[in-house]
């Protein structure tokens, strides 16, 4: 088993070796980086060089960001902590959809990209209200149009936030440019560490802390800085930001290995394929098929991929991403995303077109004598 | 620096002399053996413990499920009691707005001590703004908890009582068993803020009716960003999250795990278990080893905090006649802490030593000094000598000193205004 293909490096990048060594360096140090003493100094410029770095990966100065533990503290952090009015798309991270009870949802279109007049008619109604809007789905990877986005709800006197967590290091994102007033990151899926996160802020009026206590991250997140995992991420940064440019040459595999598939298995639908979307991402269904069958079919054959996201705590639930985009439900139970990574061998990827093939073939045997 | 601890220098690769690490409250260096654990983990096996439709996933959260057995095991609760969050700041934050906020509508006051650590004393304050009603109890001279006016705080409408284990700047542990025992019989939730207690001292949530526990990895040598709240099933303790999403952690708490980082505080967890007996005994010699060696060259140093209820590890010290930034410039080669490091970048008096009436001057001379795993006996005299060279040379200094000495009290003094 120890030759499984990965192919699912949406759920998690595995670790940059230069993350893996900046960790390593850092987590036998001890010192607390609030701690004045000279270990303790230490300690904090590692956080603040980190700092620089992360910032550079979005085009912001190292000053506006906070770090957190991950990508779903982030979220959590940019919706819970202002009290505006909230919104969402309907295809946003869970960690988005229930960090508010009280969020209205924006529709998205059957490619899965958000409705501009239904949020311009959203904000006409509510007022200034804080917008979340992913800059890449998770599942189907598409790429929302995010500056048409920041506009209207700049127009309205509002805030977008945007979850970067799919798109840092895979499309150029410059804040600014694109009009983001809170952007969170992951670092375990740039190759950094797990456990590790960020918040990063433009001009954020009225944002509050949801950790509070001993006042670090300028008062935004309190706790002891996860210095070693900070470092990591930093050094992660800083490759993911080299590399973003290249990262849309991935599409030519992944385009491959996808009509590789479609022409094993004519049935084989192509989810969100006429989309802008992330170079790596292909979220493929047999309909009718089970998607855990698959997944576990492809296990079995090598291949690790998955059924949707990978946070639902190990249950795979229908996703309402598919449902938000008003998907079949035989497409929707047969969907499993591929996702692959710059070290991705072609042969493999081809590789798993094939299986596709053989799989679906079986699959419908199995239907056919049922 | 030429001294024989510095030949203990544990920082391989390092031409220059190291300071001597004494702010093992503040933070803990990693123990190597916690790291190696960890390192398969950062490396072959990445997997998202989630994923669990693959080799890679299962593999993440088979150590992710170990390591919740060994924090469990080490406080005699169930495994399934442990929710890893990313360290004791947002243990005690989930548990105390968590908790209250969930039985609002039931009960609305909090109890908590004035001594408690800044992120406890900051969720209580931000919650009198939500609507509740927080008590906080004085200590006495010695830090410790007054029971009687515990019990007398205590209501009919007291949600939770939140009391740490030991305090992370004089190193007092309060009597939890009885603490919980009063909370229990008051049908008030306890919760304890054990980052500075956890794999110190015996723990064990049912002999002491502990509810909620918070647990920080960094402070058992194990990794920064990650901790744990122990949270009771039987009867439940119900809260709401403050990080949703994915509906990790049973709902009560969001994020992909961090399979290293989980996995390196159930190994800390794990070693401060087999070895307590054994550290706790090696600790308290050293620090009478050090105590003694003090006493025995500089009078009118004051022990903050209850002598004998304390850790082994801990030794809040103020010295009388000196100037404290003076003293942490004499002796800039110790890694040691005036107060809590959450707070000691301020020059301000450390409020826990407020609380225990410790006057301004001394509270200003005050230093941390924390002893731990890695702590040896040369260091511990090294850094003795030290504190006493610095001392006796301010003091030499030192008018009041001088005055003091020959008999003058100093408070009788009126003083001259400029």
């Amino acid at each position: 088993m120890a030759d499984t293909l990965y192919l699912d490096w949406n759920a998690g990048a595995p670790m940059r070796a230069s993350a893996r060594e900046a960790l390593v360096s850092a987590i036998g140090r001890a010192g607390n980086p609030s701690s004045v003493h000279g270990l303790g100094r230490e300690a904090r410029r590692l956080v603040e060089d980190a700092r620089s770095a992360v910032g550079a990966l979005v085009g912001a100065p190292a000053r506006s960001v906070v770090f957190t533990s991950g990508g779903t503290e982030a979220n959590a952090l940019a919706l819970c902590g202002l009290s505006l009015p909230a919104a969402a798309s309907a295809v946003e991270h869970a960690s988005v959809l229930a960090a508010r009870a009280d969020a209205s949802q924006v529709p998205v279109d059957a490619g899965g990209i958000l409705s501009l007049p239904a949020l311009a008619a959203l904000l006409a109604g509510r007022g200034p209200m804080v917008v979340s809007v992913m800059a890449a789905n998770n599942e189907t990877g598409a790429i929302q149009p995010l500056r048409e986005v920041a506009d209207l709800v700049h127009a309205h006197g509002g805030l977008l936030h945007c979850d970067a967590v799919q798109a840092a290091g895979r499309v150029p994102l410059d804040m600014r440019a694109l009009g983001i007033d809170l952007l969170s990151l992951s670092a375990h899926k740039i190759g950094g560490p797990q456990g590790v996160g960020a918040i990063v802020l433009g001009d954020v009026p009225g944002l509050r802390a949801i950790l509070r206590g001993g006042g670090q991250e300028g008062g935004l997140r309190a706790g002891t800085e996860n210095v070693a995992g900070i470092a990591a991420f930093g050094a992660a940064a800083r490759e993911a930001a080299a590399e973003a440019p290249g990262f849309a040459a991935l599409a030519a595999l992944r385009d491959a290995m996808e009509r590789g598939c479609l022409e094993a298995a004519p049935g084989t639908v192509a989810i969100a394929a006429r989309e802008p979307r992330l170079a790596n991402t292909s979220c493929l269904s047999i309909p009718g098929a089970e998607a855990a069958t698959i997944v576990m079919a492809m296990d079995l054959a090598g291949f690790a991929i998955s059924a949707g996201s990978a946070c639902s705590s190990g249950k795979v639930r229908p996703s309402h991403v598919l449902a938000a985009m008003g998907l079949a439900p035989e497409i929707r139970s047969g969907a499993v995303r591929v996702s692959l990574g710059p070290s991705t061998p072609a042969a493999e990827a081809m590789r798993f077109a094939a299986e596709w093939g053989r799989l679906a073939s079986r699959l419908r045997g199995d239907r056919a004598a049922a | 620096m030429t001294g024989t601890a510095q030949k203990d220098d544990r920082r391989a690769g390092s031409n220059e002399p190291r300071p001597i690490y004494l702010d093992y409250q503040a933070t803990t260096p990693m123990d190597p053996r916690v790291l190696e654990a960890m390192m398969p983990y950062f490396t072959e096996r990445f997997g998202n413990p989630h994923s669990r439709n693959h080799l890679h996933g299962w593999e993440a959260e088979e150590g992710v499920e170990k390591a919740r057995a060994q924090l469990a095991a080490l406080i005699g609760a169930d495994e399934r009691e442990i929710v890893f969050t990313s360290g004791a700041t947002e243990s005690n934050n989930l548990a105390i707005a968590g908790v209250a906020r969930f039985y609002k509508d039931k009960r609305n006051h909090i109890v908590t001590l004035v001594t408690e650590h800044k992120c406890v004393l900051d969720t209580c304050r931000h919650l009198e703004g939500e609507g509740f009603e927080v008590t906080y109890l004085p200590v006495g001279k010695d830090g410790l908890v007054d029971l009687a006016a515990l019990e007398g705080a205590i209501t009919d409408r007291t949600v939770l009582v939140s009391i740490m284990g030991v305090n992370n700047e004089i190193g007092v542990i309060q009597p939890l068993a009885a603490i919980g025992r009063l909370c229990r019989a008051k049908g008030a939730f306890f919760h304890t803020d054990c980052a500075q207690a956890y794999g110190k001292i015996p723990l064990d949530v049912e002999a002491m009716n502990i509810d909620l526990m918070s647990i920080s990895g960094h402070k058992i040598y194990g990794p920064k960003g990650i901790g744990a709240l122990y949270v009771r099933r039987k009867p439940r303790v119900r809260m709401q999250a403050l990080i949703h999403g994915g509906g990790q952690e049973r709902g009560m708490r969001s994020g992909t795990l961090p399979t290293p980082l989980c996995v390196g505080l159930g190994e800390a967890a794990a070693i401060c278990q087999r070895e307590m007996a054994q550290e706790t005994a090696r600790l308290e010699a050293l620090r009478d080893r050090f105590m003694s060696r003090i006493d025995a060259r500089l009078p009118e140093v004051f022990m903050n905090g209850d002598a004998r209820n304390r850790i082994p590890g801990n030794l809040n010290l103020s010295f009388a006649y000196v100037e404290g930034e003076g003293l942490m410039m004499g002796i800039k080669d110790l890694s040691v802490s005036s107060g809590s490091a959450c707070t000691s970048a301020s020059l301000e008096p450390s409020y826990v030593l407020r609380a225990l009436g410790v006057e301004e001057e001394l509270a200003h001379t005050s230093l941390r000094i924390g002893f731990g795993r890695f702590t040896t006996e040369a260091e511990v005299d090294y850094a003795a000598d030290r504190i006493i060279a610095a001392v006796q040379k301010l003091r030499e200094m030192s008018p009041l000193w001088e005055m003091a000495q020959a008999g003058i009290d100093l408070k009788s003094i009126q003083w001259a205004a400029h």
